[in-house]
Parts: C-alpha cells; structure tokens; sequence
C-alpha cells in the first residue's frame, strides 16, 4: 500500500513533466511542415495569405477587403473565386475548399508575432507605474483594514474572465480610446490598454508580496534617520525588492504575451503590420483563436508553427523570472 | 522640498490605486447593468436553441468538474511527493516546471489538446475540453497542496510516524487534515479560475446550441458560445452574451470570494 501511493505520487508528478514535454513535441511534430517549408524565414515573413473568410469578432468590414489585398497576384484569381463562392456556403463546405487551394499559400509569421509583442510592450508601459503605486499603496501607506479591502477588490479584478474584459473593452472602453486618440476603435492601442488593465492587479499583487518582505528594522532606521515616506520607499524598499519587483513584471509579461480572449475583440483580426499605434492587427494567440477551427494541411501547421513560438517565447521568459528573478528575491 | 516631493509621491500612489479601482467598478457597473437588463429568469430554463443559456452553464460547470475530478487528485498527488516524498534535484524541478505550467499560454493548452485528442478522434468533444482546462488545473492544485503542506509543522509527522503509522496513514490521515483548509480553498479558486476560461476550449470542446450530456461531442460551452454571441451583429445575440458574462462573472466572483472566506474563518 505504502509503495502503491508513493508510486502514484510519483507518477503525477512526473506528469507535470511529461505534459510539458509532450506539448512542446507535439507542437513541433504538426509545425514540421510550415518548418520544412517556410523554415526560420517564417518568422520575418508579412504575407499571411488565407482563402478563408475569418470568422472575424469584430464588426469591422475592412477585414474582407483587406485580405483580398494581402492576396499574391497569382492566387488573387482563385482567391476572388474561392470567396465569392464561400459567401454562399455554410460552415462545412470550408475545410474542402481550403485544402484545393493550400499548397499555393504562403504563410509567414511576422505580422502576428509583431502584434503579439506590440500589444505586451503597450500593456507593460501602461499597467506598469500604475501596478506600483498600488503595490506601494496597499505596501506602505494604506493603513490595514483599508489596504485589506482594497487588496481583495484588486485580486477581484483579477479574477474576472478574460472573455468580460474583451467585451466591456469593445463596447466601452475602445470608443473612449479611440475619441482620446483617433484611429479604429479596434488597433493595438485599445487592445494594448485592456491587456494592461488585465495584468494590472496581478502585476500589483506580485509587486505587493516583495515589498512586503522589506525588514521592518530597515524602515524603522531610515524614518528614524528623519526621512520622509517617498524617501523610505525609493531608497530603502525598491533596492531591497528589486529583483522580486522585476520578476514580478517578467511573470505579467509572459502573461500578457499568451492571452487570447481579451486580446481578440480588440486589435481587429488583420494580417496587416500596423502602421501606426491606432492600427488594427493581429496578434499569435488571435490568430490561432480565429483561425485553427477553419485551418487543414499548411495553413494549420502554420498555425502550429507560432503556437510553438509563442510556447517557447514565454517558456523562456518565465523561466527567466523564476530562475534569476524569483529565485534570488527568496 | 522633500515633503512636497514625499506629499505628490503619495498622492500619485493612492491615485493608482484609485484607477484598480475605478476599473474595477466600472467593469461591475457595466455588467451589472447590460447583464441585468437582458437577464430574465427563463435563461435558465431554455437552451441556446431557444434564446435560453440552460445547455451552456450546465456544460460549463460539467466541463470544469470533469476538469476537477481529473485535475485534482493529479495535482494533490504531485504536490504530495514534492513535499512528502521527493528529495533533491527532481522534486524541486517538478516544482518549477509546474510554475512554468501554470504560467504556460491557455491557447497553446488548448493547441495541444486539439493535437492529441481532437485530430485523433476525428472531432471536438466534451472530453478534449475537460483535458484542456484540467491541464490547466494541476499546477495550480500542485502549488496549493505543496505550499500547504509545508506550513504543516514537523511535530506532527514526527508524532504520527512514532506511534507506528506508515508513512502514508500520516500523509492521509494527519498532514491532509491539517492542510484541509488551505487546501480547499486554493481549490476553489482554481475551479474559479478555469470555470471562466474561453481559450482552451476554442477548438477542443467548441460550443453548442442543444443539450447535451454526451462528452464525445462537441459540447456545450457558457465562455466559448459568450465569444460566439458577442459577434454576431443581431443586437438580440449581444444582449444574450452580456446575460451570460453577467452570470459567469457572478459565478466566479462567488466561488473566488467564498474560498476567501473559507481561510478567513479559520484564521
């Protein structure tokens, strides 16, 4: 019996590393042929080209039009014909069509792994200063039962679904940006900002735990030595909590990169590089989101091909936080 | 000088905060209004077929408690060897390949599934979306259990194994008992967690409008169909998704405010 559970223990745990094992070999193994053929070019590679209406989220008309124009001169021809027959045809006659046309597709991943990094770096650059003055907030100057409240009220935020943020960012957010800043009122601003609103309490909680490990002792002694809040904070706990505040943001980063739903209401769905901040695009995970039930042969292997990306992108980053970072906060 | 720089320096910190917060209410605000307005208790009692969103909490919750049952005793379980059994090198690798896990990106998860589950049956079912949001699961489950456990003090194993009692009786019998608690409640809020996910369940369960209790089908999915109805233009559709995102959130916040207070209690 003792053997039995300690065996069973044994295996679970393994499982962990079994499961991401096999994900990364299977993302390999259906990304073999989008490698093959388009190998590491892939990645600096703009033209996206799908025959396929997407099933945009979107009520943006551009999208169809726009993708006509990504066509390469010798598909637009079939590309034309293939949509003007898909207009007339339900779900199921999708995939048959796809694959008569596949082997003429180029697919290439930069668009969406621009986009991907684009919306993290607007997400960072926003939730970031307002991630810390909560953290410090809740850390040092509300007083307890407040800073209790508020905590709760902060991790509230984000427990909510991802999906809720994507809707209340279309309809309420995305117009108010878009009145700010001009431009669609989906882009890779307004997806951006509702990523950074994501990350935001999770950014704060993280930021929040380290700061609290700053000794008393070391406050006690410097507001004895006569300094003032601001000065305690700046000189005494970001020094000591710098590198949990860093990895704190590394952990968010990686966060913001993978999310999908909130993501995908908001950047529009376009292969096209942005030209401006305002500009609608796509992003790894939307691209997958929108495409991956209608894609067969290349086209889903190159779906494959930056799922395996994004995978190990954010497998590095958060190694990154948790070895170095985290490791030496504890 | 430094009063004025420490009094801005305050004033800022407790402006962020005040923007958390106003986020937070205005999410609230917004859902509790669209929500409200289109929510009428029929939802309950009809399927998507008919405008209802009965199939779709019913497949939700199905989803995510076949989730749990799989998630849960693989997470306790992984989590017990970290902490019981596992010494060295191995134990602490699987503790942060585990914290890679749970970090991992939930559409490459739900990538993944497709890959071994979907393409090998031939279609999306309701046991590829379990798998999905389990997968999604254990490691926050081996994070909770292996944190709890270590709060357990030394004395009571060390009491436990000296009156005669096999390393696992103490395991089961003592040291789970006295991360009851802790345990549960990291629970709770991992079911909450994965009750509200969409994306790995895109195209590994997908959605659907029927009743349905047959898992290897496509199956009904509240998050997945919110998606779904969120971009159809009819303005009926939209009404109909933000009912349904009322209720989910309403949900989780619940499940996520109830493990809460489950530790405050005992504290």
């Amino acid at each position: 019996m003792e053997k039995i559970f300690q065996k069973l223990s044994f295996s679970s745990a393994s499982l962990v590393f079994v499961i991401l094992l096999g994900i990364f070999i299977t993302l390999f193994v259906a990304a073999k042929p989008a490698i093959d053929t388009f190998g590491l070019g892939f990645i600096t590679n703009p033209d996206w080209n799908k025959e396929v209406t997407l099933e945009t989220p979107t009520t943006t008309s551009e999208v169809e039009v726009i993708e006509e124009d990504v066509s390469d001169d010798d598909d637009a021809m079939i590309a034309d014909e293939d949509d003007m027959m898909l207009e007339d045809e339900d779900d199921m006659m999708l995939d048959d069509e796809d694959d008569e046309t596949l082997t003429k597709t180029i697919y290439g991943g930069l668009v969406p792994i621009v986009g991907t990094l684009l919306t993290t770096i607007i997400a960072l650059a926003f939730a970031l200063p307002i991630a810390m003055g909560i953290a410090v907030f809740l850390a040092e100057i509300a007083p307890k039962n407040i800073s209790n409240i508020v905590g709760i009220a902060i991790e509230l935020l984000a427990a909510i679904p991802s999906i809720i943020f994507g809707m209340w960012g279309l309809y309420y957010f995305a117009p108010i940006v878009s009145d700010l800043f001009g431009g669609y009122q989906v882009s890779l601003l307004t997806a951006g900002l509702v990523l950074g609103v994501m990350i935001l309490p999770f950014m704060a909680a993280i930021t929040r735990d380290s700061m609290n490990t700053t000794p008393n002792v070391l406050k006690e002694s410097a507001y004895a030595l006569g300094a003032t809040k601001f000065e305690v904070i700046k000189d005494i706990i970001f020094p000591y909590s710098k590198v949990g505040i860093i990895g704190s943001i590394i952990l968010a980063l990686g966060r913001a990169l993978g999310e999908t739903m909130a993501v995908a209401f908001l950047i529009g769905s376009i292969f096209v590089l942005p030209q401006k901040i305002t500009d609608p695009t796509i992003s790894i995970p939307v691209a997958m989101a929108n495409n991956f039930g209608e894609a067969s042969g290349l086209g889903e292997s190159a779906l494959f091909y930056l799922a395996l990306i994004l995978f190990v992108i954010s497998f590095a980053i958060i190694s990154l936080a948790k070895f170095y970072f985290l490791k030496k906060a504890k | 000088m430094r009063l004025l720089v420490n009094k801005i320096f305050l004033a800022l910190s407790i402006f962020s905060a005040l923007i958390g917060l106003a986020f937070l209410a205005w999410i609230l605000i917004t859902l509790f209004l669209k929500g409200l307005s289109s929510f009428h208790f029929s939802l309950f009692l009809n399927d998507l077929v008919d405008g209802g969103l009965r199939n779709l909490i019913i497949g939700q919750f199905i989803l995510a408690g076949l989730a749990s049952a799989i998630g849960i005793p693989l997470g306790m379980a992984a989590g017990i060897y970290i902490q019981e059994y596992g010494q060295g090198r191995y134990a602490a690798a699987i503790r942060d390949l585990s914290d890679i896990m749970m970090s991992a990106p939930s559409i490459v998860i739900g990538a993944f599934v497709y890959a071994i589950i979907v393409v090998p049956m031939g279609g999306t079912s309701g046991y590829a979306g379990a798998v999905a949001l389990a997968i999604m699961m254990i490691p926050v489950v081996i994070n909770t259990t292996d944190s709890m456990l270590s709060l357990v003090p030394r004395e009571l194993r060390e009491a436990g194994i000296a009156l005669g009692a096999s390393k696992y009786k103490v395991i089961i019998d003592i040291v789970i008992k006295a991360a009851k608690v802790g345990i549960m409640t990291g629970i709770l809020l991992a079911f909450a967690r994965i009750i509200g996910e969409t994306a790995p369940l895109l195209f590994t369960s997908e959605t659907s409008n029927y009743f349905s209790l047959d898992l290897t089908e496509s199956f009904p999915s509240l998050t997945v169909s919110i998606y779904d109805l969120a971009n159809e233009p009819e303005e009926s559709s939209r009404d109909l998704a933000w009912a349904a995102s009322f209720i989910l959130t309403v949900l989780v916040l619940i499940i996520n405010l109830s493990g809460r207070f489950i530790t405050r209690n005992k504290k």
